[in-house]
C-alpha cells in the first residue's frame, strides 16, 4: 500500500481506532471508535481531561503503545500507507523523518547524559546519513531556528543546564529536525509558565507553517487548542464526543460536555462585562475506566440525560466540518 | 479606616545559597521589599510565574519562614510577637496538590478533628458536631467521614483540604493554586465553593494563581509579582481593564483566548525570553530584558510603586512600578 496519494488526500487518517487495556485479567476499551483526519500542514487539536485517552491515541499514531495497552482494531493511515501493523524497523524509519513528537516534560524526554547539540545532531546522522561534523553544524542552525540565545555555546550544554522553556525548544528542534510531515505535541506547554507557554506555542506554529508540517496538538486546555488549531475534537472517557472548527466549538458547542467545559471556566473580561456570575458547574466526576457507565458515558453528569442516554451509546451525527455524539444535540 | 487584617511592611525574605568553598555564598532574594494589606472580607489575588516569590510570601505570612527584613502584622500585632497557636487559628492555607497535602493514613474524620483537639476543643460531641458540620459545608457526605484520602477523587480531596483549613474558623485563608491540579471540569465546583464559603463565613482570601481568568473572577484586589517585588497593584477591574505595568500586560496577552486573537495590541504586549534567575536579577527594573517598551534608564533606575494617572486624575489605589506607567502605547 504505497500508491502515490492524490494531493487532497489527508496526511493522517485514523479510522475507528480501538485501544485495549489489560488490567486485573480483564480487557477494557481505553479508546473506542476514534476517527479523525489531519490534512497536510493542518493543525488539529485533541482535547480532554486526564484519562480520556487522548495521549494513548497519540502514542498509537507513533507506534509506541506498550503493555498493558495494545491496538485493538482500526486503521492508522499516514500518507496512504497503513501503519498500524508496521514492523519495528518500519516504525524507526517513520519516527523522526515522517512523524516528530514533543512531550509534556522535556527533562524526562531528553537524555540527561548527552549534550543537547549531540541529541539534535543524532537526527541528521541516523536519518539523513550526515557526518557528525556536518550534523553538529546543522544542530547549531536548528537551535538558532528555535531561538535559543547563543546557540554556539548552548550546543554543548546538558539538559540540566537549561531552563524548562529552553529544554522544550530543544525538543522542538529535535522533533522538527528532519522536516517531518506530522508533529505530535502532547501537552507541550503544561509544565511551563504562562508567558513562556505563549512563546513556545507561537514558535511551534510558526516553524510548522514554514516547513509545511501538520500538528496533532493534545491538551486539556480548550482555549489553548482552539487558539492554535483549525479543527478541534473533544474526547470524553475514551470516545470523541464532538469535533468542530475551532471557532465553532467555542461559539456553538453542541455536546453538553463541551458546553459545560466552555461555560465552566471564568473567561477574562467576563466579570467586567456582566458582573460576577456563578460559574456553571459540571456535576460529578470523570468516570473510571473500570466502571464506564452504559449508554452515553457522560449521562451521569449530563443535565439533559434521558433513559435513551442511559442505555444506548449515541451515534455520530454529522455537523458542518465535524460531528457530535449526543442523542439530544439540538 | 479599618485596621487591615493582614499587613506586610517592607517584607523581605533572603536565602543564603551555595557554599563558601564552591563559588561562594550568594543571596537569593525570594521576597524583596513587599508592602501589602488585606482587609477583612477581602480577596487579594496574587499573580506571578514560578520563582517570583509568591509561595515564599505565603510561607512567611503563615510564620513558617523568618523574614530577613520588615514584618508581618496580623490584626495589628507583629507575627513575631504573636503566639504561634493563635496565629494558626487566624491564618490557614489550602494547598495546590490535594494528592500530596493530605495524610494518606488518616481518615477524613481524624484529619478534621486533630486541629480541633490540638486547639483545645476536647468535648467529643462538639468535635463530632463540628467535623460533620464542616464536611457538609464543603459538600462532602457525613457518612464519608471514616474514609481515607485515596478513596476520594481529586476534587473531593480538595474539598477535604478546604475543610481542614476552615475547621478552626480562621479569618484569613491563603489558597495556593487551589484548582490548578484539578481536572478542568472540576475546577468550577471548587471556585464556586470557595466563593460561597467566603460569604458564609466572612473569610478573607489570598488567592495565589497564575490563571488570570480565575484571579479576575474571584479577587477584589490584585497584586502582580515579578522576581520578588510587587510590580503592580490595584482593584481587579483596574488591573484587568487598564493594566499599566508591561509585565501585567504580557501576562494578559499570554492567555490563549480564541475570541481575542484578532487584537493586534496583544501581540505587541507579549514578553520575550525567559524569567531571569532570582539569584542574579537584572539591574534596574527586573523586567527590562523582556520588556517590549524598555528605554535606557530601565536598566539603571529601579522603578518604585507609584500611583497611576487616569483621565479622572491620580488613582492612589492603583500603583505600578514602571517608569512609563502612564504611557498609553
Amino acid at each position: 500500500m504505497t500508491a502515490a496519494p492524490a494531493n487532497d488526500a489527508p496526511l493522517l487518517r485514523v479510522d475507528d481506532l480501538h485501544i485495549a487495556l489489560q488490567a486485573d485479567g480483564r480487557t477494557f476499551n481505553a479508546v473506542e471508535n476514534v476517527s479523525f483526519e489531519i490534512g497536510r500542514g493542518e493543525a488539529f487539536g485533541l482535547v480532554g481531561e486526564s484519562g480520556c485517552g487522548k495521549s494513548i491515541t497519540a502514542l498509537s499514531v507513533m507506534g509506541l503503545l506498550r503493555r498493558p495497552l495494545s491496538l485493538g482494531s482500526g486503521r492508522i493511515v499516514l500518507d496512504g500507507e497503513e501503519i498500524q501493523n508496521a514492523s519495528a524497523a518500519r516504525w524507526r524509519e517513520l519516527r523522526g523523518p515522517r512523524i516528530g513528537m514533543i512531550f509534556q516534560e522535556p527533562m524526562t524526554a531528553l537524555n540527561p547524559l548527552s549534550p543537547v547539540g549531540r541529541q539534535i545532531a543524532e537526527m541528521f546522522v541516523l536519518h539523513e546519513g550526515a557526518s557528525w561534523n556536518e550534523a553538529m553544524d546543522r544542530a547549531e542552525d536548528a537551535l538558532r531556528q528555535v531561538r535559543v540565545p547563543s546557540p554556539e555555546r548552548r550546543i554543548k550544554d546538558y539538559p540540566h543546564q537549561l531552563s524548562g522553556g529552553m529544554r522544550q525548544r530543544v525538543m522542538i528542534a529535535i522533533a522538527l529536525a528532519c522536516r517531518p510531515d506530522l508533529l505530535i505535541a502532547d501537552e507541550p506547554t503544561t509544565a511551563l509558565d504562562v508567558t513562556v507557554q505563549a512563546e513556545i506555542i507561537d514558535l511551534m506554529s510558526e516553524l510548522c507553517a514554514a516547513k509545511g508540517t501538520a500538528i496533532l496538538m493534545i491538551s486539556h486546555d480548550l482555549g489553548l487548542v482552539s487558539n492554535m488549531c483549525r479543527r478541534v475534537a473533544v474526547m470524553y472517557a475514551g470516545r470523541i464526543v464532538e469535533s468542530q472548527p475551532a471557532e465553532a466549538i467555542f461559539a456553538t458547542p453542541r455536546h453538553p460536555y463541551t458546553r459545560g467545559l466552555v461555560d465552566s471556566l471564568p473567561r477574562l473580561g467576563e466579570r467586567a462585562r456582566r458582573g460576577r456570575q456563578k460559574l456553571r458547574e459540571i456535576t460529578g466526576v470523570v468516570p473510571s475506566i473500570v466502571a464506564y457507565p452504559a449508554g452515553c458515558r457522560f449521562n451521569p453528569r449530563c443535565p439533559q440525560a434521558t433513559d435513551l442516554c442511559r442505555t444506548t451509546a449515541p451515534p455520530a451525527t454529522a455537523l458542518p466540518g465535524g460531528l457530535v455524539r449526543c442523542h439530544h444535540h439540538d | 479606616m479599618t485596621e487591615p487584617l493582614l499587613a506586610l511592611d517592607d517584607l523581605a525574605v533572603h536565602f543564603k545559597v551555595g557554599s563558601a568553598l564552591k563559588g561562594g555564598i550568594r543571596t537569593l532574594k525570594a521576597v524583596d521589599g513587599v508592602t501589602l494589606a488585606v482587609k477583612p472580607g477581602e480577596c487579594l489575588g496574587l499573580v506571578g510565574e514560578s520563582g517570583c516569590g509568591k509561595s515564599t510570601l505565603a510561607l512567611s505570612i503563615m510564620g513558617l519562614v523568618e523574614p530577613t527584613r520588615g514584618e508581618v502584622r496580623l490584626n495589628g500585632t507583629s507575627l513575631a510577637a504573636r503566639d504561634r497557636m493563635e496565629t494558626a487559628r487566624t491564618v490557614q492555607m489550602v494547598f495546590q496538590d490535594p494528592y500530596a497535602s493530605l495524610n494518606p493514613r488518616q481518615t477524613v474524620r481524624r484529619t478534621l478533628a486533630d486541629p480541633l483537639r490540638l486547639h483545645g476543643v476536647t468535648d467529643k460531641a462538639e468535635v463530632e458536631h463540628r467535623v460533620i458540620d464542616m464536611m457538609t459545608k464543603v459538600g462532602l457526605r457525613p457518612d464519608q467521614a471514616d474514609r481515607y484520602p485515596h478513596e476520594f477523587s481529586g476534587g473531593q480531596r480538595q474539598r477535604i483540604g478546604i475543610a481542614r483549613a476552615l475547621i478552626l474558623k480562621p479569618q484569613l485563608v491563603i489558597c495556593d493554586e487551589p484548582v490548578s491540579a484539578l481536572d478542568v471540569s472540576i475546577r468550577a465546583q471548587i471556585i464556586n465553593l470557595l466563593l460561597d464559603l467566603k460569604d458564609e463565613m466572612g473569610l478573607s482570601y489570598i488567592l495565589i494563581s497564575h490563571d488570570l481568568g480565575v484571579v479576575e473572577h474571584v479577587s477584589d484586589r490584585v497584586a502582580v509579582m515579578y522576581l520578588g517585588r510587587i510590580v503592580e497593584q490595584g482593584g481587579w477591574q483596574e488591573i484587568f481593564e487598564d493594566p499599566r505595568h508591561p509585565y501585567t500586560r504580557a501576562l494578559i496577552a499570554a492567555i490563549p483566548d480564541p475570541f481575542l486573537r484578532a487584537d493586534p495590541g496583544l501581540a505587541r504586549a507579549k514578553a520575550k525570553g525567559e524569567i531571569a534567575s532570582a539569584l542574579n536579577p537584572p539591574s534596574g527594573c527586573h523586567f527590562h530584558p523582556r520588556c517590549p517598551m524598555r528605554r535606557e534608564r530601565c536598566s539603571t533606575d529601579v522603578p518604585v510603586l507609584e500611583p497611576v494617572s487616569t483621565a479622572a486624575g491620580v488613582d492612589a489605589a492603583h500603583v505600578a512600578a514602571c517608569h512609563f506607567r502612564d504611557r498609553t502605547a
